[in-house]
């Protein structure tokens, strides 16, 4: 051993040139890398620079696609209108890989080193917690399309707003009158045991409570599961409806076992489409949904009576009739959510023109404007419907649709006012310093 | 001149490397200076890994539970109890000491693959626990500590840990300390009959060595520094989530320690620092960037079979610690 060690020294003892080049090539190379780039200051005429947190890889990468999709169509819409005070706005994406770690490095690279005007984007509710701190530190404003509590709940900062999508406690107290009045009054809750489904289970009880209904039940589902038909003995006989929030790759077999198992009978069902986002509703397996009901934030499927400016918008981001890609059917979209970021993006240039931002000193600035903002008018910057912004929790409130699954395609029944899903503010982040 | 011995060569450079990091904190652009605050927090999370995987030779893949119970030890007892941060710190610790003193006693009872296959498991009750108690822990969305929270009290004044500086220097300080305890250990005797450990344990229980306590010591150990890099991940980022109790950070650890070089003082930090800018730069030109990284370790593994510091240990500088 010592003796193959010895030699190994001995031969290779000392930097030879060409060694010495390597190193020095490598020095260089670091050097040329993206990090060690001085950019320069931003001029008055120079571009709006938006750093976007895209879930391109990880789990969250089916919704990213189409975020980043939408992101392309609301800025080429924006810079063909004349972009913001006149300045033209551009986009730099980084990939956060939907974990909320690399999600705080990412809002560092974007204030830091890409020097961005601010950070937009992140959906999943990990991410958004994770990153929350690094955007409230570096005081680079952070627009979320993710609708999580967390924003609502006053625990992030004054930097992080939500100001596109609805909230999910809106979005399930908006759901319970329908529920209680058109499926049933007894509701079996069935959700993933975590965050995301504790959400779902801590919001509707009271909501569907206020209506004179109540849960009879709760099946908290292990994330790890992969097979449920053990739970389904769970759910009491005399439930009336049957209300799932499962997501992720298992939502398939959930759904499947959930039909072996009730057959035709069986109690109402309603879903949150989160589980279905990107997955075709014609899927083999899902057909035992033909008659559920689905809240949909936006409607996946073009409806015969759609304003023209959601047919422009459905046209702008690309995506058919069925909700699917225009250039692949196969290609279904994250509609119930990604329109979030168009509206989120119209949102930051009217924050932005409001206040005349002109560069990274005006941050604060822009943070105030919009949080004076109050109603939104349905139209094409906001093609999902009108909103009400809140101002002291960051969050925006909106209508939401309830769709059934008819013929295997998505129709919407009813649309819930804003006044549904409307609660008391808990938190007030105008009274925060910046 | 006269030429220095090896243990001051060895001393020299690690202090010449702490000398380094700490200019480092003006010299690097701030976007650097943030990368290295968090790699110096991880590096420690891999040198405690390095403790019992690469000195001990004890393959664990649930070492992601000991550095979650340095996370939630500090980071719930700030966001729910509203300690400060130094009882918040110690909790931390405590948490991941006691923890790694329980499943080091189970899980040594076996070896090997046994001992990879019992150390994944407890890792996932513990991150199964953390979303169990989703009401305390929020799961995997996990806690934001408050920024006024997160400030070291002294008794001439306090540091704010959300400040970039600040936070640079703790973590530093961290590291150094963990640093200088590495390198007296694998000095010391007890390093030594670590390492005789893995090497041959047979021949050291034949020697009158009492093999189990010292597995056991090492395995705490490693947890108490583990935990500790945890715990101040924790109060200088000001996240606390259960995605840092899952499998992949027990993976991490090894990966880095196997990059940078298995029982050497600085191969973690090499391995750290290496693997956060493949990622970082390889993800800002291409969504297939873990295809990148994995081409990038084959390379390592070709190139540099004993990790980086390890080969060069093995090639050129034979006093390397």
């Amino acid at each position: 051993m010592s003796e193959n060690r010895k030699s190994l020294i001995s031969s290779t003892s000392g930097l030879s040139r060409r060694t010495a080049l390597k190193g020095l090539g490598a020095a260089a190379s670091l050097v040329a890398a993206p990090g060690f780039v001085r950019y320069g200051q931003a001029q008055s005429s120079a571009p709006i620079r938006i750093g976007f947190q895209c879930h391109r890889t990880g789990i969250g990468a089916a919704y990213g696609r189409w975020y980043e999709r939408v992101t392309t169509a609301a800025v080429k819409r924006i810079n063909d209108a004349g972009g913001i005070n006149g300045r033209p706005l551009e986009i730099v994406i980084e990939d956060d890989g939907t974990d909320p770690k690399r999600g705080a490095e990412v809002v560092e690279k974007f204030a830091n080193q890409h020097k961005v005007d601010l950070v937009y984007g992140t959906l999943f509710s990990h991410v958004v917690v994770g990153s929350a701190p690094a955007a409230g530190e570096l005081k680079i404003p952070y627009y979320v399309v993710s609708e999580g509590y967390h924003v609502a709940s006053g625990k992030l900062n004054r930097y992080c707003v939500q100001p596109g999508i609805t909230d999910v406690k809106a979005q399930v107290r908006s759901v319970a009158p329908w529920i209680a009045s058109n499926l049933g009054k007894k509701v079996t809750l069935v959700y993933p045991d975590y965050a995301f489904g504790h959400d779902h289970r801590d919001f509707f009880e009271p909501a569907i409570k206020a209506q004179g209904g109540e849960v009879v039940a709760k099946v908290p589902i292990p994330p790890t599961e992969s097979s449920f038909t053990r739970y389904f003995p769970q759910i009491p006989s005399d439930t009336d409806v049957i209300y799932h929030v499962m997501v992720g790759p298992a939502v398939l077999t959930f759904v499947k076992e959930m039909g072996e198992f009730f057959g035709s009978g069986g109690p109402q069902l309603f879903g949150f489409i989160d589980s279905l986002e990107a997955v075709d509703i014609a899927s083999p397996g899902l057909g035992f949904l033909e008659g559920s009901h689905f809240w949909e934030g936006m409607p996946r499927y073009a409806q015969p009576d759609q304003p023209d400016y959601v047919t422009a918008y459905r046209e702008a981001v690309g995506i058919d009739d069925n909700g699917a890609s225009a250039k692949d059917a196969k290609d279904i979209s994250t509609a119930a959510h990604m329109f979030g970021c168009w509206e989120t993006l119209n949102v930051i240039k009217a924050a932005m023109e409001a206040c005349d931002y002109k560069g990274v000193d005006d941050r604060a600035a822009m943070i105030e404007a919009t949080e004076a903002m109050t109603d939104m008018e349905a139209g094409p910057d906001h093609p999902q419907g009108k909103k009400l912004f809140n101002g002291k929790i960051h969050q925006v409130f909106g209508e939401q649709n309830i769709s059934q699954v008819a013929e295997g395609k998505l129709k919407v029944v009813h649309r819930t006012s804003i006044e549904d899903g409307a609660y008391e503010p808990e938190a007030d982040y105008t009274t925060m310093s910046f | 001149m006269t030429r220095l011995s090896p243990s001051a060569k060895s001393i020299a450079l690690h202090v010449g490397v702490v000398l380094l990091l700490l200019a480092l904190n003006v010299l690097l652009p701030e976007y650097h200076r943030g990368v290295l605050a968090r790699v110096l927090v991880l590096a420690v999370f891999a040198m405690g890994y390095n403790l019992a995987f690469g000195y001990t030779g004890l393959l664990s893949l649930g070492h992601a539970m000991f550095f979650a119970a340095g996370l939630y030890g500090a980071g719930l007892t700030v966001y729910h109890l509203e300690w400060s941060v130094w009882p918040a710190f110690a909790t931390g610790l405590v948490a991941g000491t006691a923890l790694a003193l329980v499943v080091g006693f189970l899980a040594l009872r076996t070896t090997g693959v046994a001992f990879m296959i019992v150390t994944l498991m407890f890792a996932q009750v513990f991150y199964l626990t953390t979303l169990y108690f989703t009401t305390y822990t929020r799961g995997e969305e996990g806690l934001v500590l408050p920024q006024a929270a997160r400030v070291l009290a002294f008794p001439g004044g306090v540091l704010n840990l959300s400040d970039p500086s600040t936070r640079y220097l703790v973590a530093l300080a961290l590291f150094a300390l963990v640093l200088a305890v590495t390198l007296f250990l694998a000095r010391a005797p007890f390093g030594r009959s670590l390492v005789a450990i893995r090497e041959n344990e047979e021949r050291m229980r034949m020697l009158g060595y009492d093999v189990f306590a010292n597995k056991l010591a090492s395995v705490v150990l490693s947890g108490l520094v583990c935990a500790a890099a945890g715990a101040a991940y924790a109060v200088l980022f000001g996240y606390v989530g259960s995605g840092f109790a899952a499998i992949q950070y027990s993976i991490l650890p090894l990966l880095w320690v196997l990059v940078g070089g298995a029982a050497t003082t600085l191969g973690p930090l090499i391995g750290t620092l290496f693997m956060f800018y493949v990622i970082d730069t390889a993800s800002s030109y291409t969504t297939a960037h873990l295809l990148v990284v994995g081409l990038v370790l084959i390379g390592v593994i070709l190139f540099f079979p004993k990790g980086i510091a390890g080969t060069v240990r093995e090639r050129w500088l034979p006093w390397l610690p």
